[in-house]
């Protein structure tokens, strides 16, 4: 999908530069998300993967300037969308983007809709906030996008509540909602981690058609390797607040540079693989991201640990083809490391 | 470890059916249904072997391990550990009995006592089955004592550790708690219920590994709950594939993995992502449709008919039973009459 667009910076959908989301808690400051940059084309699909507390989540909060503040800030970097720097705009002016061309599924359908209203109330509101059109309009768009996203008998279940639909339909709801304004943009945090196999695999089949028919661009937050395999474009591995991977995703699987996405791969077991003795595994905990020292984060569970990396973070190096890794293994550290 | 020719069989489940009432009124209260969470299965588990059950939520899996555990009392059927049958034995010999089997539940951070410290945590089957008098030796206090800092040490926990509480610890190593705690009476027959499914993917291989050499270390038998194939195949002798209750299909791992026979085994097998781009863009995947019906009410025929890609009228009306298709592997299917 991505190799039609060229480089030109009007085919990039959003920009982050730099960006940088702290915390301020009484035990110290969390980095939660400590200088990243990436870009969005057009129609790609782009997946953040990490565990728990890397920075996944709170990256996308950002860029649509959801952060609880206090405790957290976003003290520093941009964040261009359509030639704006979101983090520059007004709250209105933030209001006709954020759910409107920018729009979000989250990864519990359970707990995001309002159990109390009915799903035409609440598709109704989401449409009639960004577009002035009748009630008997959004009504009738509300049931288009439920047609879409495929909902069985959408005239009548429009009406529903959401108890009345299974977890797999109330997801479809959430994208069906997301998508009834003009999304650009769809942010899709976990969004078959609460499923099953045979759900999630529905569910990933109907964002991958919609993206390709609506032309939307995706952010796939995940933790699941396997899905990112078959959904995305490209993919950033993220490890304590910072990018330590970005690569095209056959790249980063053909051959994961960075010790910590090696191991990432290696340590899931695979269905087409015969088992062979252990587990690779990564070794230690994750670390607790209040005030880490400048050193390479990973390197207390790294293989492959130098010097140098105890008390220097690394460069980011350019390996070719948009594969960039941050590790005092490749390019210009690599030399650095072995003085 | 697991060899062929010894096979003993360790446990044995038996038309197990765990209905739960579904009641109505305030005062009076009135039976209007059930929830047909586990609706006769049978298994055996053989020493040293580990059994694997995969299926989507709802299918009765969690409910099976409980109902074997003896945490609820089943509706029906038996299940046999060692020679006893649990559900109708004396409740003094269910409970000796019941030494032997041990959970590990999924969540750590919700099965954990988060005002009691790790030692209290590891050391509570001790204390309780010593206070009841059913341990095969007593054992006084400093010998419990030096049994939790054991079993901290096996589980790869640092035994200076012993006076924290659980919040001081993270997932993993909560996880390794639990398996300290349950391996704290010597069991023969570990139940885990997705003992990997809350933790992070570096982390789960960890506990895995831990699992896999405990097994080989202490000749434990596992059955072993989770929804990821790949976990499942990893860790299984042999696998039991569950859908509403029921189970579709039963085999060796490896011969599931390569010859699946019942639909849905077929389906969750294509559904399950694989790591790696080429491979992943180029499958072909069967995509039931639907959902997972309620296992409220009672089917005439195929629990799985409304969302098979292959049925026929006979599904509609018939129950398959087991058939035996040789090799060990058993399928519930009309297709293999």
């Amino acid at each position: 999908m991505s190799k039609t667009v060229t480089e030109h910076t009007y085919g990039n959908m959003l920009e982050v530069k730099d960006l940088k989301t702290y915390f301020l808690t009484d035990a110290g400051i969390v980095k939660a998300v400590d200088g990243i940059s990436f870009t969005l084309k057009q129609g790609e699909t782009l997946g953040i993967v990490g565990e728990s507390g890397s920075g996944k989540s709170v990256t996308n909060l950002s860029i649509m300037r959801l952060i609880p503040s206090p405790p957290g800030k976003i003290v520093g970097g941009e964040i261009f969308f359509e030639g704006k720097d979101i983090l520059k705009l007004s709250e209105s002016e933030l209001r006709s983007i954020r759910g409107n061309r920018i729009s979000m599924v989250f990864q519990d359908p359970m707990t995001s809709l309002n159990p109390f209203l009915r799903i035409s109330t609440q598709m109704i509101e989401t449409i009639r906030l960004h577009q002035t059109i009748s009630r008997k309009e959004a009504l009738a768009k509300s049931i288009d996008m439920l047609k879409l996203v495929g909902i069985p008998a959408a005239e009548e279940r429009v009406t529903n509540y959401p108890h009345q639909f299974s977890g797999g339909m109330r997801q479809r709801v959430m994208i069906a909602m997301a998508l009834s304004c003009e999304a650009k943009i769809l942010i899709a945090d976990e969004p078959t981690t609460a499923l099953d196999v045979t759900i999630q695999a529905q569910i990933l089949e109907l964002i991958q058609s919609l993206s390709k028919k609506l032309n939307t661009s995706v952010i796939l937050i995940t933790h699941d390797l396997g899905v990112v395999a078959g959904l995305c474009d490209n993919v950033c591995v993220m490890y304590a607040g910072k990018i330590v991977e970005k690569a095209r995703t056959e790249d980063l699987y053909k051959s994961p540079s960075h010790p910590y996405t090696y191991g990432l791969i290696q340590s899931v077991p695979r269905l087409d693989k015969a088992k062979n003795g252990r587990l690779f595994s990564i070794e230690g905990q994750p670390p607790n991201v209040i005030d880490l020292p400048p050193c390479c984060p990973f390197h207390p569970r790294c293989h492959k640990v130098m010097d140098i990396c105890r008390t220097q973070y690394p460069p980011t190096t350019d390996l070719g083809g948009g594969h960039e890794v941050s590790c005092w293994l490749y390019g210009a550290g690599k030399e650095q490391a072995n003085v | 470890m697991y060899k062929k020719d010894e096979k003993k069989i360790l446990l044995e489940v038996v038309d197990l059916k765990q209905h739960f009432p579904i009641e109505t009124g305030f005062i009076f209260k009135k039976q209007v249904g059930a929830v047909r969470a586990v609706d006769g299965i049978s298994f055996t588990v053989n020493s040293g072997e580990t059994l694997g059950i995969v299926g989507e939520s709802g299918c009765g899996k969690s409910t099976t391990v409980r109902s074997i555990a003896q945490l609820y009392k089943p509706t029906s059927g038996s299940v046999v550990f060692d020679g006893l049958d649990l559900v109708n034995a004396p409740k003094n010999e269910m409970l000796k009995a019941r030494k032997n089997i041990q959970m590990i539940f999924q969540d750590p951070y919700a099965s954990l006592d988060p005002r009691m410290t790790v030692r209290t945590i590891i050391g509570e089957p001790l204390d309780i089955y010593m206070r009841r008098g059913l341990l095969d030796e007593p054992m006084d206090k400093e010998m419990i004592e030096k049994r939790v800092e054991d079993l901290m040490e096996r589980v790869g926990l640092n035994r200076a550790f012993k006076n924290r509480y659980p919040h001081e610890f993270s997932g993993g190593q909560r996880q390794r708690i639990g398996i300290a705690r349950a391996l704290a009476l010597n069991p023969k027959i570990i139940l885990a219920d997705e003992p990997v499914s809350a933790l992070d993917v570096s982390i789960q291989s960890q506990i895995l590994n831990l699992l896999s050499d405990l097994q080989k270390d202490l000749g434990l038998t596992y059955v072993f709950i989770a929804h990821d194939l790949a976990v499942i195949e990893y860790i299984s002798t042999r696998v039991a594939v569950m859908y509403l209750g029921k189970i579709v299909e039963l085999s060796k791992s490896s011969e599931l993995y390569h010859n699946p026979l019942h639909p849905y085994t077929k389906a969750l097998l294509s559904a399950a992502p694989i790591p790696d781009p080429v491979i992943e863009r180029k499958r072909q995947r069967i995509i039931l449709t639907g959902d997972v019906p309620s296992p409220n009410k009672e089917h005439k025929g195929c629990y799985f008919y409304e969302r098979c890609p292959m049925r026929m009228e006979k599904c509609a009306t018939n129950i398959p039973p087991m058939h035996a298709m040789g090799n060990d592997h058993a399928v519930a299917c009309w297709l293999y009459e």
